[in-house]
């Protein structure tokens, strides 16, 4: 007898897939929050196997803080037009421009902090009721009980301590006026079962989640890329180094980690061993102790 | 420091092809070891993080613990809960080489009846920690009654602390017994009774030395061998989610119908009937991700495609024409209410069933449950934050569902209330006979 049983990933994947078409379902006017990273690349994938062969029922949004790495910017473009998709462009610069926000200064300046502030400019502009995004529950612990359908008040703000109870794969996506959601199909992934899924799917990358040789410096014992819009402190100095990069995002804030991981299977035994290594060890092999490093940070980050 | 692990190193987690995934709650009263065994699963897994690891070494080794305290690991939860603050589910996540899990992780409090049902809903299988030197208490009785209530399939009972009880056979024998007769008023037909210590790790992911008397399982092998296919394979039920109809010249003719297998299965051939309007027509072809393919079953999200242009829409169901769910308007149902301003009988709310949203009326409340007696007060007028009673509801259009007890996605709802939009209880529908 044939026995009926889903993969792991295949079930992860049935699950967002349902997610994005009852959010599509339920909401007028939805966007999806692409970044370029790799969690955002998934979402569009799943937003084929959702829609396709139609077009999606949303456009695609890109948060441009201006100091993007330029494989981003070509990868995103390329994308959007393979996929023929609507991508509407929010720049952090034209909300600077506008005195919306205030540049910070110094040599840890950075544009993330004003991206809220530009996000939900376009969310007003456009009147978006929900929001796409890719974050996942695992990447820190304020997430873990975030909602799939999140809801935002007028302001545009969570309130972890008034969410609506989540049950079955019952989602309750109405708002009022001026509210909006956030929603994350991807919320029970793990950073593995994404890199697992874009090995399955056979998605291209940006070339930068490979190892590669950059120019790079030191500072909070983090490697980050050498740019333009970072000023070095006195002790800091640039210098070549092979890496790879974990996440995506501003180059002010983005931390590479020393790795030889040059193909997907690399870079997914990496992952894997980063997460299975036990202190002691591996103590002495600081590429897993620089892979914890970047978790830390990204708690920070988001 | 000396850290008491697993010795034999796990297959690193790159997961079989065929790996599966695995969803279950938590349950267990406050010090009963819950954060200690998520921590221990996480841990002897190795799940946790390196920088998590280190933090929980650092804190252990300055409070003077004997060991590395594992229940910090998941110490987010426990802040909140020591200040007091609402907590409800938290979702931690791990994985071996067969499967992956996600735990939904639900505080233990007296008054969380709501978390927990939450964290059941979507469970396969719960934990319920019963002290070992306490045997059955109030709570362990609650939350197994909830398990069985929510139907999550299957059900262990982890008698947690064997280390305090000298490993005692006689000890574990006795509360074996005493859940025994628990479980004569359980739905659960699946229950499985582990001796363990959170704390060393006996019986969690290694098998127990001081255990030898007990043959069966670790708790990690449960949780990696219960049967997990698609259980229900007769009543074949298909929510229509969403038509797929390209505006383009290519796909002119393309009508697809996509959503999420609830039930049984489905396949090209298949003679269907669409509710409610019970036109019939065949299946022509079903497809997932663009890709033609020969079986569909929960919880597979497709696009259905049938012979004949009949009218089809987000909200209608597609079952085999010969195996219907029921059709009604008059409704009888078990909820949870989980929210501040209470239920009462004529209260009106959204529904949301399935894919469909409709609106309701409370017309009665036959009785409000007591969990942990299981007694039915059938003179209350009302149900308050984490009640659970048994109400007759009217909705405006009919639904076409099944009774929760045969199919837990075309057997649920949830009510909203219409002014703020807040879910306000979750709903389990009975078949339609009158209350007893
Ligand atoms: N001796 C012993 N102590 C345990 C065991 N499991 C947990 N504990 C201890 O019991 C206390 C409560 O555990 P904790 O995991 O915080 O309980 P929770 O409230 O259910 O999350 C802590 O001091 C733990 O170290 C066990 O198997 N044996």
């Amino acid at each position: 007898m044939r026995t009926y049983r889903r993969t792991h990933l295949r079930t992860l994947e049935d699950e967002a897939v349902h997610i994005l078409r009852e959010l599509a379902a339920e909401r007028e006017r939805p966007c999806l929050l692409f970044s370029g990273g790799k969690d955002s690349i998934v979402l569009l994938r799943l937003a084929e196997k959702a829609f396709r062969p139609a077009r999606f029922p949303f456009p695609l949004v890109h948060v441009d803080t201006g100091h993007n790495f330029a494989e981003t910017l070509e990868y995103r473009d390329r994308r959007v037009a393979e996929l023929g998709e609507r991508l509407i462009v929010a720049n952090v610069q034209a909300s600077i421009d506008a005195g919306r926000v205030t540049e910070e200064q110094g040599p840890r300046a950075s544009r993330n902090r004003l991206q809220t502030t530009t996000l939900l400019d376009c969310i007003e502009e456009h009147q978006f009721d929900a929001a796409i995004g890719g974050a996942r529950r695992d990447e820190e612990r304020a997430r873990a009980k975030e909602r799939i359908f999140s809801h935002r008040d007028e302001f545009g703000q969570w309130d972890p301590k008034n969410q609506r109870p989540e049950l079955w794969s019952l989602y309750n996506g109405r708002v009022r006026k001026g509210e909006h959601l956030r929603v994350f199909p991807l919320s029970n992934w793990t950073e593995l079962d994404v890199w697992e899924y874009l090995r399955l799917e056979e998605i291209p990358l940006p070339s930068i989640y490979f190892a590669h040789e950059r120019d790079v410096f030191e500072r909070d014992n983090m490697l980050y890329a050498a740019n333009p819009f970072v000023t070095l402190l006195p002790n800091e100095r640039i210098r070549k180094q092979v890496v790879r990069f974990r996440t995506i995002g501003d180059m002010t804030c983005t931390g590479a980690i020393k790795s030889d991981a040059r193909t997907l299977d690399e870079v997914i035994a990496e992952v894997a061993a980063a997460r299975i290594t036990e202190r002691g060890a591996t103590r002495a092999d600081d590429r897993f102790t620089e892979a914890a490093m970047e978790d830390r940070k990204r708690e920070g980050y988001f | 420091m000396s850290v008491a692990v697993a010795t034999q190193p796990l297959p690193a987690p790159g997961l079989d092809e065929d790996s599966e995934l695995l969803r279950f709650t938590t349950a267990g009263s406050v010090d009963d070891g819950k954060s200690t065994l998520i921590g221990r699963l996480l841990y002897d897994t190795k799940t946790a993080f390196i920088d998590q690891l280190e933090h929980v070494e650092d804190v252990s080794r300055r409070r003077g613990d004997q060991r590395v305290n594992l229940a910090l690991l998941t110490d987010g939860l426990r802040a909140e809960r020591e200040q007091g603050i609402t907590i409800d589910v938290a979702y931690r996540y791990f994985a071996t080489k067969r499967r992956k899990f996600i735990i939904g992780d639900t505080p233990g409090h007296v008054q969380y009846t709501r978390n927990m049902v939450t964290g059941a809903s979507t469970a396969d299988l719960a934990i319920v920690l019963v002290d070992a030197r306490q045997g059955i208490v109030e709570q362990s009785r609650r939350h197994a009654l909830i398990a069985s209530l929510l139907r999550i399939p299957h059900l262990v009972f982890a008698v947690n602390k064997m280390d305090l009880v000298d490993w005692s056979e006689p000890t574990f024998r006795r509360i074996e017994a005493e859940l025994a007769a628990l479980a004569t008023q359980l739905h659960t037909t699946d229950i499985q009774v582990i001796p363990i210590s959170a704390l060393t790790g006996a019986n969690v992911v290694e098998r127990s030395v001081e255990m030898p008397w007990y043959p069966g399982p670790t708790l990690l092998q449960h949780l990696e061998s219960v049967p997990l296919a698609a259980t229900n394979l007769s009543d074949a039920r298909f929510p229509v989610q969403w038509v797929i109809r390209p505006q383009s010249d290519e796909h002119h003719d393309y009508r697809g119908y996509a959503g999420t297998v609830a039930g049984g299965v489905f396949r090209p051939g298949d003679e269907i009937t669409v509710l409610p309007s019970g036109l019939t027509t065949r299946i022509a072809r079903i497809e997932e991700g663009g890709r033609p393919i020969d079986a569909a079953f929960a919880p597979m999200s497709v696009t259905i495609h049938l012979a004949d242009d009949i009218d089809v829409g987000r909200g209608d169901l597609i079952c085999r024409a010969n195996n219907q769910p029921i059709v009604g308007q008059d409704l009888e149902a078990m909820v949870c209410w989980m929210t501040d301003k209470p239920l009462s009988p004529r209260g009106r709310y959204a529904l949301k069933h399935t894919t469909r949203w409709t609106r309701a009326i409370v017309t009665e409340l036959h009785y409000r449950l007591d969990i942990n007696s299981g007694e039915r007060d059938t003179s209350a007028q009302e149900l308050t934050l984490n009640g659970l009673g048994r109400i007759a509801l009217r909705t405006t259009t009919p639904l076409i569902y099944d009774p929760y007890a045969r199919n837990r996605t075309t057997g649920s709802f949830i009510l909203v209330d219409e002014a703020t939009n807040a879910t306000v209880a979750a709903g389990m529908l009975l078949g339609d006979a009158r209350p007893g």
